[in-house]
């Protein structure tokens, strides 16, 4: 650590050490605190800052960017409200391991404490919500910091870290301090990524001696790099196994292969929960048997042998015990396992397996993503299915709202490659997509980037379209207007006796208008035939396009397994009669 | 697997960097998740590499416990955590400060328990003792017991400390 510049403010001192980083962008606001950053950012050219209209939105375009790019996202927000604003944003990801650094302002130290204006007790309200955080106290401590949060942040499971820095030491002055050359050597964080080796071999023995195999993959795979995902399907393909992926791991596994049974859980599909009900070895990489995959978690997969693995202990054993646990990385652990299934060549119960698939293909003949088709009015699944044939031969990234929307997405797009599929999967948070698609754009400025979204929850950060016109980002918002907050509607009309409390969207905008309010440009469709016409222009259209798609208002989203239930006890669509949501799955959201 | 699993006591040592807002992470997470703390202590106990030790007792199934242990190691200044009920003999001690106040019978008696328990007077005045009692958790619960009917009017009590058996340190 010895210094290599004459002495420099700690606003300075942090675009280097954002720099040296290899960050390119900053999504952010400014503010009082952090306006000698701002100035900063000034007075150089290597860093692009792009202004966003809400700090929340900041923090989703970071996300966007960082999951389409492998790096990571990088937020600066100032003191007091701009930090609580990107809380959301933090805490979703959190939840989906999302590597970010948060850098907010804070009030000067000699007033922390004493209600200033514009003071929030940042790192307290944040603890809860980021992988870590940091309140630089001193200018000595800024870049060492710098250099340890993005360390932290991309290291081992990912996900975001906040650095808190009051306005003084963003003005005292201080010797830079260059990242440490080796990979840091933390006194107390050093996440585990090698597997253990005699675990691999136990595994790839379970795994060749299965008759009912299924591989159930999450975004672990997705976020362990891309290699990871070409492993992936190294291996699969060796074994001949089937596999599903969860919402978090689309694209690790290409969708057009045999071997895929599409996404599990709680609107997935037939196949694979069905694959997942029925296995005997379960091989879990990179997925946390969530709640939404698991469903009633007594009935979950109960005569199966389960292999997890993570890079996070804490996700071993926390609801679903295994039987098998190997803590690392999934490219090292892929990389382990194929290597010891050549070597050992295992003999494969093939006719067991041939069995296995012919059962499973029953299931998929089941087609159970089949809709009624709408006639007058277009089925949701309909324009996906149309959006789909338009950008299936382009490059594309896809991102989504929440809700009925986000799984119908999940369920009609089909993702071949690893880093294409953007979504808020465990926070669940509405108003996620259209930022996060500012953000993939930014990073892939000539993809086409598409938001999948519903009327309501693209309302919930609406006022970004002032953003992506400002940077004329070609977005495209694609909007499944059923005029209901429509997961909500579902819940209710399988739950609550139809008693649509709340979840109509009333006094919505005129899409349309609202674009062109904003500088994009806006295009409206509700006859089915009229459809391909739109998306096609919506495609060749080089700048922000809101899609309004008025969609059937009534249709809900199926394969559905109602809370509580098994994977076995699937409503496979409307004349599944409900009311087989117990006691216990009336309490669970 | 949801057979109704044993609840059970767990002493856990987590040795952390002594950094503002370590203890609130640490209590964070119990309350955040719903974990119990059934005591808790903390102080430094190495000024040059600037560490604390954290002694937690804690209650759960044995699946909550193993989420505890990795929920604390996750924790970037955790350095160590080390489950001392599972990973063999080990001693807990307490200490606790037990004002009695009375006059007579009541005071001798008081005094003669004291003796009893090797509890050390550190304060006396004509009418009351303070007492310095310390040992297991369960000789201190006894001693304030008995004290109780002698005229105990304040109690302090600093919560488990425990280590291992043996020559290995944590």
């Amino acid at each position: 650590m010895k210094p290599e510049e004459p002495a420099t403010t700690g606003a300075d001192l942090l675009v280097k050490a954002l720099i040296d980083e290899d960050v390119e962008v900053v999504f952010g606001y400014p503010g009082g605190a952090v306006l000698p950053i701002y100035d900063s950012l000034f007075k150089q050219n290597r860093l692009r800052h792009i202004l966003v209209r809400h700090e929340q939105a900041a923090v989703h375009a970071a996300e966007g960017y960082a999951r389409s790019t492998g790096k990571v996202g990088v937020v600066l927000v100032t003191s007091g409200p701009g930090a609580t604003n990107a809380v959301t944003g933090l805490t979703d990801a959190l939840m989906d391991s999302i590597p970010i650094i948060c850098l907010t302002g804070q009030v000067p130290t000699h007033l922390i404490g004493n209600d200033a204006f514009q003071e929030a007790d940042t790192t307290g309200i944040t603890r809860p919500c980021t992988k870590h955080n940091y309140l630089v106290k001193a200018v000595g401590n800024l870049a060492r910091t710098v250099h340890e949060a993005f360390y932290v942040a991309r290291s081992g499971r990912p996900g975001p870290v906040v650095i808190d820095l009051p306005k003084d030491v963003l003005m005292n002055k201080h010797d830079y301090v260059a990242p440490p050359k080796v990979a840091a050597e933390h006194k107390s964080y050093r996440p585990q990524t090698k597997p253990d080796l005699r675990k691999i071999e136990q595994a790839v023995e379970m795994i060749a001696g299965a008759k009912r195999p299924v591989f159930y993959v999450g975004g672990g795979v997705i976020n362990s790099g891309p290699k990871a995902s070409k492993l992936l399907a190294q291996f699969v393909r060796m074994t001949g196994y089937p596999i599903t992926n969860t919402l978090m791991g689309l694209g690790a596994f290409p969708a057009s292969d045999k071997q895929f049974l599409g996404m599990l859980g709680m609107h997935g599909t037939y196949e694979a929960n069905l694959a997942m009900h029925g296995c005997d070895v379960m091989i879990n990489i990179g997925a946390r048997f969530d709640d939404r995959i698991t469903g009633n978690l007594t009935k979950f997969s109960p005569g199966s042998k389960k292999i997890h693995i993570d890079i996070d202990p804490s996700s071993i054993n926390k609801s679903v015990r295994v039987d098998l646990a190997i803590i690392g990385d999934a490219t090292l652990a892929l990389e382990e396992m194929i290597k010891v299934w050549k070597a050992r060549q295992p003999k494969v119960d093939l006719k067991a397996l041939k069995a296995w698939w012919a059962e499973i293909e029953t299931w998929r003949a089941r087609n159970c993503l089949a809709y009624k088709t709408g006639g007058e009015t277009i089925k949701p699944q309909f324009a996906l299915e149309r959006l789909y044939h338009h950008i299936k031969n382009t490059d594309h990234y896809i991102t989504t709202e929440v809700g009925q929307h986000q799984m119908w997405a999940a369920q009609f797009l089909k993702f071949e490659q690893p880093n294409r599929w953007m979504t808020s999967g465990g926070l669940g948070t509405m108003g996620y997509g259209f930022p996060a698609a500012m953000g993939v754009q930014i990073a892939h400025p000539d993809a086409l980037v598409i938001d999948v979204a519903g009327e309501a929850s693209i309302l919930m950060n609406i006022q970004e379209l002032s953003t992506v016109a400002q940077y004329n980002l070609p977005v495209k918002i694609f909007i499944l207007n059923n005029h209901y907050m429509g997961m909500v509607r579902q819940w209710q009309e399988l739950l609550h006796g139809g008693r649509y409390s709340e979840s109509y969207s009333e006094s919505l905008p005129d899409f349309v208008k609202l674009a062109d309010a904003f500088g994009a440009v806006g295009l409206r469709c509700h006859e089915p035939d009229k459809l391909d016409g739109v998306i096609e222009e919506m495609i060749k259209t080089k700048r922000p396009v809101v899609v309004d798609v008025l969609v059937d208002e009534a249709e809900n989203c199926f394969p559905m397994i109602p809370s509580g239930a098994a994977h076995n006890e699937m409503l496979l669509g409307p004349d599944d009669k409900a009311g087989k949501v117990s006691e216990e799955g009336m309490v669970l959201v | 697997m949801n057979a109704p699993a044993e609840i059970q006591s767990h002493t856990i040592s987590v040795l952390v960097a002594n950094e503002p807002g370590i203890l609130a992470r640490v209590v964070g997470l119990f309350s955040g998740r719903g974990y119990n703390i059934e005591s808790l202590t903390v102080a430094e106990t190495d000024a040059k590499e600037s560490l604390s030790r954290i002694t937690i007792v804690t209650k759960g199934t044995p699946m909550i416990i193993e989420q505890i242990k990795a929920q604390l190691d996750r924790l970037v200044p955790v350095h160590r955590v080390r489950d001392l009920t599972v990973e063999g003999p080990h001693i807990e001690r307490e200490l606790a400060l037990v004002k009695v106040k009375g006059v007579g019978e009541k005071r001798v008696e008081a005094l003669r328990l004291a003796d009893v328990f090797r509890a050390k007077v550190i304060d006396a005045k004509t009418d009351s003792f303070v007492f310095e009692v310390t040992g297991t958790t369960g000789k201190v619960q006894t001693f304030i017991g008995l004290m109780e009917s002698l005229g105990v009017v304040d109690v302090g009590r600093t919560g488990i400390v425990a280590m291992s058996r043996g020559g290995e340190p944590l």
